[in-house]
C-alpha cells in the first residue's frame, strides 16, 4: 500500500527541463540580448563593450521617423501578406466547399490534394530562384508562353515594374500556401458533426446556405488559427522576396526580415538598428497575436473545443485514407 | 458552388464540369513550373532562350558539367543539409515527446503555467531574436558550426503541443502504472513503452521538422560563412549570383538537384504528409 504514496511529480519537472533549458539558452537569452542591443550603439564587425545610448530610444526613433526604407519594409510586409492571404483563404474555402460536399462527390480528390499541396513542400529558396528565372527578360518561359498564347506583342519586363514584382511575390506565396490552408480546412469540416448537415438537408438548405450558415461558423476556430500562423509567417517573410528580387525594384518587395538581415549581415553591421527593428517586429507580432487571441476567446467555442478536437483527429485519419 | 435541389440534376452536372475544370487548371498550375524546371535542366541556354518547350532535350550532362566547373557542390550541400536536418529532427521529436509526456502523465504544480508558457512561445517569430542569437554564437565561436542550427530544435513548442494532444487522446495511465509495478523506472518506461506507442505522431512530426529544417534559409545564411558548410538553400541562393548570369540551363539544373530529393520523398510519403497537415493544423 505504501507504494501508492510515492510522488512522481518531480518527473514532470525533469521531463520538461530540456525544453525549458533549450528555450532559455537559445530563445529567451537571445531575445533579451537583442532588446539590449536595440538600446546601444553596437556597430561594426569587431565586438566592443556594450554601451547604452544617452537617449536609449534613439534607434527606435530613427527607424520609425527617419528611415523611409524601414517604413517601406513594414508597409510592404503588410501589403504582401494581405494580397496573398485574402485570395489564398478565398480559394481554399471554395475548394473546401467543393471537396466536402457529399452530393457533388468530386472524384480524384486524393490526387488533387496531393498535387495542390505539392508547392508547399519544395524549398522556398528553390521556388524563388525558379520564378525569377521563369520571368526572365527578354526571353523567359513566361514571356514565351504569353507570346505563344498571343497575350502580348513584345516581351514584358516583369521584374522591373513595382506592381508586377509585388504581384508575383504575392502570387508565389499564395501558390505555395493555398493547398496547405485547404487541407487544414477540409480536416476541420470533416470534424463537424454530420447531424448538423443532415438536419440542414432535411430543412431544405441549398449548398450556399449550408456552407454559410453551418460550415463557416463551425470553422471559426480553425480560421483564426490559420490567421495567426499565417500572420506570424507573413511578418517573417524572408526567403521568397530575398531570393526573388533581393527587395527590388526600388525596395518595392523589401520586407522587415530582409531589412533586418540587410542592416546586420550584408556588410553594414548595423547591429543596433537591426536589433531595434527586430524588437518592433516582435512587438507588432505580439500585439496582433493578442488581438487575435482575444477575438478567439470571445465566443463560446472553448466548451466545444474539446469535443471537436477529438473529431478532427478521426477526420484527419479518414482524410488520409482517401488520398 | 451550386444550388442543390432535387430537380437540379442538369445544373449539378454543369457545375461539376466547372469544378473539374478549375481543379485540373490548379493542378496544372502546381505542376507546370516544376515541369519547366526539370525540362529546362536538360536544355542548353540557347534552346531555353529560343522558346518554351515541354519536352526534354539532351544537354543534361553539359549543364551538370557547368555547375561542377563553378564549384556548385550539390553533394556537399546535400550532406550538410542532411546532417543538420536529421539531427535537429531527432532532437525535436525526442525532447518534445518527453516534455509532452511529462505534461500529461505527472501532476506537478507548474503544469498549467508551463502549458500556457508553451502556447506563448509558439507565437514568437524566430527572426526577432536573430541579432542577439548571432552575437551570442559569435562569442562562443560557434559560427560555422552546425550545433547552433541543431540544439535550438530541442525547444519546439508547436511539436510539444501536438504531442500533448496526441497523448491525451491515446495514453491510458494504467500502462504506466503496470510498468511501475513491474519495476520499470520512469525514463525506461518512456523510452521502451511510451515512445513506441507515440510512433504515429512522432513520424508525422518528424516529417515536418525535417522539411522545415531542410528549408531553413535565414539562420544558416547568418551563421555559416564557409563554403564547405553551406546547406542546400544557401547553395540555391548562390544560383542567383552573377557567375550564372547567362547559364540558364545550369541554373535550372542546380534547382532541379535541390528539389529532386524532396519530390521523391513527397510522392513516397504524400499520404502521411497530408494527414499530418490535417492533424497538425488543428492546434487550437
Amino acid at each position: 500500500m505504501r507504494r501508492k504514496d510515492v510522488s512522481y511529480a518531480k518527473y514532470g519537472y525533469i521531463f520538461t527541463f530540456p525544453f525549458l533549458l533549450a528555450f532559455l539558452i537559445f530563445s529567451l537569452y537571445p531575445i533579451l540580448y537583442t532588446a539590449v542591443i536595440g538600446f546601444t550603439d553596437m556597430k561594426g564587425l569587431i565586438p566592443k563593450p556594450i554601451h547604452i545610448l544617452d537617449n536609449p530610444f534613439q534607434n527606435f526613433k530613427d527607424l520609425l521617423f527617419d528611415n523611409p526604407s524601414f517604413r517601406k519594409s513594414l508597409f510592404n510586409t503588410g501589403l504582401l501578406w494581405l494580397t496573398n492571404f485574402v485570395p489564398q483563404m478565398l480559394l481554399a474555402l471554395l475548394l473546401t466547399a467543393w471537396f466536402t460536399n457529399r452530393r457533388l462527390n468530386i472524384k480524384g480528390q486524393g490526387l488533387f490534394k496531393v498535387l495542390l499541396y505539392m508547392p508547399n513542400i519544395i524549398t522556398a529558396s528553390t521556388i524563388a530562384v525558379l520564378f525569377s528565372t521563369l520571368f526572365a527578360y527578354p526571353m523567359g518561359p513566361v514571356n514565351s508562353l504569353f507570346q505563344m498564347l498571343g497575350w502580348t506583342d513584345g516581351p514584358i519586363f516583369f521584374l522591373q515594374d513595382k506592381t508586377t514584382a509585388r504581384g508575383i511575390v504575392s502570387f508565389i506565396q499564395f501558390w505555395m500556401w493555398y493547398g496547405n490552408t485547404m487541407i487544414v480546412l477540409i480536416a476541420g469540416v470533416m470534424g463537424i458533426n454530420p447531424a448538423l448537415f443532415e438536419s440542414a438537408a432535411i430543412d431544405g438548405a441549398n449548398g450556399f446556405q449550408t456552407f454559410f450558415r453551418i460550415t463557416l461558423p463551425s470553422l471559426r476556430t480553425i480560421l483564426l488559427f490559420t490567421l495567426i500562423t499565417s500572420m506570424v509567417g507573413g511578418l517573417t517573410m524572408f526567403d521568397i522576396p530575398q531570393l526573388f528580387l533581393a527587395g527590388g525594384p526600388d525596395d518595392s518587395t523589401l520586407t522587415t526580415s530582409m531589412f533586418i538581415y540587410g542592416q546586420a549581415f550584408k556588410g553594414s553591421y548595423m547591429y543596433n538598428r537591426a536589433a531595434a527593428a527586430s524588437m518592433i517586429m516582435f512587438l507588432i507580432s505580439g500585439i496582433l497575436s493578442c488581438l487575435l487571441f482575444y477575438v478567439m476567446r470571445d465566443r463560446d467555442a472553448s466548451r466545444l473545443k474539446k469535443i471537436q478536437k477529438q473529431k478532427y483527429r478521426t477526420a484527419a485519419k479518414s482524410a488520409a485514407r482517401e488520398v | 458552388m451550386e444550388k442543390i435541389q432535387e430537380s437540379g440534376k442538369v445544373s449539378r452536372s454543369i457545375s461539376k464540369t466547372v469544378i473539374y475544370v478549375v481543379c485540373i487548371l490548379l493542378a496544372v498550375l502546381s505542376i507546370l513550373p516544376f515541369w519547366i524546371m526539370f525540362v529546362n535542366a536538360t536544355r542548353s541556354t540557347p534552346e531555353i532562350q529560343s522558346g518554351l518547350s515541354l519536352l526534354p532535350s539532351s544537354h543534361m550532362m553539359s549543364n551538370l558539367q557547368v555547375l561542377r566547373d563553378k564549384s556548385f557542390d550539390a553533394l556537399q550541400g546535400f550532406k550538410n543539409s542532411f546532417i543538420i536536418s536529421s539531427a535537429a529532427t531527432l532532437c525535436t521529436v525526442y525532447f518534445s515527446s518527453l516534455a509532452a509526456y511529462g505534461l500529461v502523465t505527472y501532476s506537478w504544480k507548474l503544469r498549467g503555467p508551463f502549458f500556457t508558457f508553451i502556447m506563448c512561445v509558439m507565437m514568437i517569430p524566430s527572426q526577432a531574436s536573430a541579432i542577439g542569437f548571432y552575437q551570442f554564437m559569435y562569442k562562443l565561436h560557434w559560427t560555422n558550426n552546425f550545433l547552433p542550427l541543431i540544439l535550438p530544435a530541442i525547444a519546439a513548442p508547436a511539436v510539444v503541443f501536438f504531442m500533448r494532444q496526441y497523448l491525451l487522446a491515446t495514453l491510458s495511465i494504467e500502462i504506466v502504472e503496470a510498468a511501475r509495478v513491474d519495476g520499470s523506472g520512469e525514463f525506461r518506461t518512456f523510452n521502451r513503452i511510451i515512445l513506441p506507442l507515440m510512433m504515429p505522431a512522432v513520424a508525422t512530426q518528424a516529417i515536418f521538422a525535417f522539411v522545415a529544417n531542410w528549408n531553413n534559409l535565414f539562420m544558416p545564411l547568418i551563421l555559416l560563412t564557409q563554403k564547405e558548410k553551406y546547406t542546400m538553400p544557401i547553395m540555391v541562393s548562390l544560383l542567383r549570383g552573377d557567375i550564372y548570369k547567362m547559364e540558364f540551363g545550369s541554373i535550372y539544373m542546380g534547382l532541379s538537384l535541390t528539389a529532386l530529393p524532396l519530390f521523391v520523398v513527397y510522392f513516397l510519403l504524400s499520404r502521411y504528409i497530408i494527414a499530418g497537415v490535417a492533424l497538425g493544423g488543428v492546434k487550437e
